[in-house]
């Protein structure tokens, strides 16, 4: 038994001593002749819709770009991995795609993952472009941006689409004052609202105690003659504030972000009641313009469904990283943290334009400006408000 | 007219409390316990209704018939399985302490099989209600039938207990258990037809509640089980017709301290108001002094 054990261990120590040196093969494979492009997502779990579409959109990007030649030539390689909506395994998840050689990362999909992975992409410099991770904290760091806006953005960006489309004259707002999401789209939009062409004629909280009556919020609304109800909040809530609005015969424009996104999955809801509900989303798979009806096509093909817009940004991350890499010339052959430090700085030079957004730039903060774009609710399904 | 308006839907919240205030003022006045699970047999009566209703293309008076019957059984049952071997406890927390480990298992088992997704209720009630003012002042269905089945419950609790045997063995019981026994009321009998009773208005109070305000998930029973609790010590805990003033009071002060205080503070006026009364009145505002006797 004891020989046995000698055996096992000497196997063991040799395995070890191999990997090691596999380790430090990988390590200097970064003098290799493709860009290794690595994305993290939930592709199992809760939120597995969301990863996937991550992971999915990002490869039709990475395979167009490749069938055209690749990024300066240069051909890209590209992996996803699983975190299961947990920050832990996003972060072993971006270990073991470091293994494999990635230099560049689109991630994580959702906020908690992508601040828990940017403290590694922190140390080691690597260039992180998050599509979709929209807490204020995912980007606090120089070497990451995200392609979605942040929450607290979400406000500004509702208040310039509803002048710009003069959606309304008088704004009603109800939010939630106990979520640091919707109080900090709430505070946004009433900041960006001064000066606009519309005037907000009550704004109206409500805690997550007290989200069963919303009377009182809604006869303010409709007694200070509100047109449009702005919802920064949840659709579950939306929900009994579309219902309690009709029983009382109020009928405004309802406005909502992206945490209105799955109104129409509420079980038993009578989504008549959400007829003509707009809400801020960077993506409508039904628009007509090219880049949409081509990427909806492929995505289709490949995959059998309707791409969201999570599968929109991480495809839009994809081609903003040619543009940035285009703009600042790195190569495979330099260090991660060198492909950093570049890509970083060229992200705020380039203009980038895809299917959530033509025109996109970039802060040294890690923020995108680009042009909001809105759905409405019609006959029971999302199309493009324009 | 919308001062009208906000009274009338503070009537229709607070005629909501009173129902559930009478479920737990009766379980306290007569078992001397406070059962923190009435909220959550609220919950169970919704997920009742709302899932035969499916199963019968939308009858709900079925629905309700099924919950009310389910309900007093889920009452009777944990009165005997949880409440009962405690009673003799040497100290009063066992049973409160369990009343919160059964709210937590109910929320917990209905997490589990319907999951924490919301689900949207179809009213029971399905009267338009009526306007006046020419549509100015709209009072809904649910808010009339709900004002009139809070006082119905409150003349029948009312006539129950003072005119009926069974009613007067509670009153019994609830003076002094030993006695009561060594007068030949079955004590345990009486306490199980209390909770038979409180669970069966719970399930009434689901109804209306999900009424009124269309969103079921495991926790819809918490909040109003709480608010429902502080009305029945507003009104003075154990007395009936308290329970329903201290439920109208506390919605309309809700309600209206919404309206014209603030929005978000409106539940820490409600707790705010119950602290003041018992600093002023001890025992609420219909509670009677008790004098112990050494």
């Amino acid at each position: 038994m004891k020989k046995f054990n000698k055996v096992v261990s000497a196997v063991m120590t040799s395995a070890l001593a191999l990997t090691m040196l596999a380790g430090c093969g990988s390590g200097a494979a970064s003098g290799s002749d493709t860009f290794k492009i690595g994305a993290i997502g939930p592709l199992t779990g809760a939120a597995a819709a969301y990863g996937n579409a991550v992971v999915n959109g990002a490869q039709i990007a990475v395979d167009e770009i490749n069938e055209a030649g690749g990024i300066n030539g240069v051909k890209i390689e590209y992996k996803g991995e699983d975190d299961e909506l947990n920050a832990e395994k996003s972060v072993n998840a971006y270990n073991t795609l470091k293994d494999w050689g990635m230099q560049i990362l689109v991630g994580s999909t959702t906020s908690a993952c992508s601040i828990a992975v940017s403290e590694n992409t922190k140390a080691d410099n690597m260039f992180q472009l998050t599509p979709s991770g929209s807490a204020e904290d995912c980007v606090k760091y120089d070497n990451v941006f995200r392609v979605c806006f942040s929450d607290p953005n979400q406000g500004i960006a509702s208040a310039q689409y509803i002048s710009d489309h003069n959606l309304a004259t008088k704004v009603g707002i109800i939010y939630d004052s106990s979520d640091v999401y919707s109080s900090g789209i709430y505070q946004k939009f009433a900041q960006e609202s001064e000066g606009k062409n519309y005037e907000i004629v009550s704004a109206e909280a409500y805690t997550q105690d007290n989200n069963t009556d919303f009377s009182v919020q809604l006869q303010k609304a409709k007694d200070a003659g509100a047109d449009l109800v702005f919802l920064p909040i949840y659709y579950s809530d939306a929900a009994l504030i579309l219902t309690q609005a009709n029983t009382m015969g109020y009928a405004p424009t309802f406005f909502g972000v992206d945490g209105m996104d799955g109104i129409l999955t509420v079980e038993n809801f009578d989504t008549s009641l959400a007829e003509g509900l707009m809400l801020l989303t960077p993506f409508a798979a039904d628009a007509t313009d090219d880049l949409t009806v081509n990427f909806v096509k492929k995505y289709n093909e490949k995959y059998g469904e309707t791409p969201n817009q999570f599968a929109a940004d991480a495809y839009d991350a994809v081609y903003i990283i040619k543009a940035a890499i285009e703009k600042s010339g790195v190569t495979p052959d330099m260090s991660v943290s060198d492909i950093g430090s570049k890509l970083s700085e060229a992200m705020t030079q380039i203009e980038a334009s895809g299917l959530t957004s033509s025109k996109m730039t970039w802060e040294a903060s890690g923020e995108p400006n680009k042009e909001p774009k809105a759905v409405v609710i019609k006959g029971g399904v999302y199309v493009s408000a324009e | 007219m919308s001062f009208l308006t906000y009274l009338i839907n503070g009537l229709s919240l607070g005629s909501i409390y009173a129902i559930i205030a009478l479920g737990y003022t009766m379980v306290y006045g007569i078992a001397k316990m406070l059962n923190f699970a009435h909220g959550d047999f609220i919950m169970v009566g919704c997920y009742i209704i709302f899932s035969v209703s499916a199963a019968l293309s939308g009858n709900s008076v079925v629905g309700i018939i099924v919950a009310i019957v389910l309900c007093t059984l889920l009452g009777v049952t944990t009165e005997f399985v949880a409440y009962r071997p405690l009673r003799g406890a040497a100290s009063p927390l066992a049973v409160l302490i369990t009343a919160i480990g059964v709210s937590y298992l109910l929320e917990n088992i209905a997490l589990l099989i319907y999951g924490a997704d919301i689900k949207s209720f179809s009213s029971v009630i399905k009267w338009e209600g009526v306007s006046f003012a020419g549509g100015q002042l709209k009072i809904q269905g649910v808010t009339i039938v709900t004002i009139l089945v809070s006082v119905v419950i409150l003349i029948a609790l009312q006539l129950f207990i003072n005119k009926t045997k069974q009613g007067q063995a509670m009153l019994a019981a609830s003076e002094d258990k030993g006695a009561a026994a060594l007068m030949g009321i079955n004590v345990n009998r009486t306490i199980a037809l209390t909770f038979a009773i409180g669970s069966a208005l719970a399930a009434v109070a689901g109804a209306l509640l999900c009424s009124a305000y269309p969103s079921l998930s495991p926790y819809t029973g918490a909040m109003p089980g709480i608010k429902a609790f502080v009305a029945a010590v507003l009104g003075g805990i154990g007395s009936i017709p308290g329970a329903m003033i201290g439920g109208l009071v506390l919605g309309i002060v809700e309600i209206l301290s919404k309206t014209y205080i603030s929005s978000q503070l409106s539940d820490a006026i409600v707790f705010g108001i119950l602290v003041v009364v018992l600093l002023v009145k001890p025992t609420g505002i219909l509670g009677k002094v008790v004098q112990e006797k050494v």
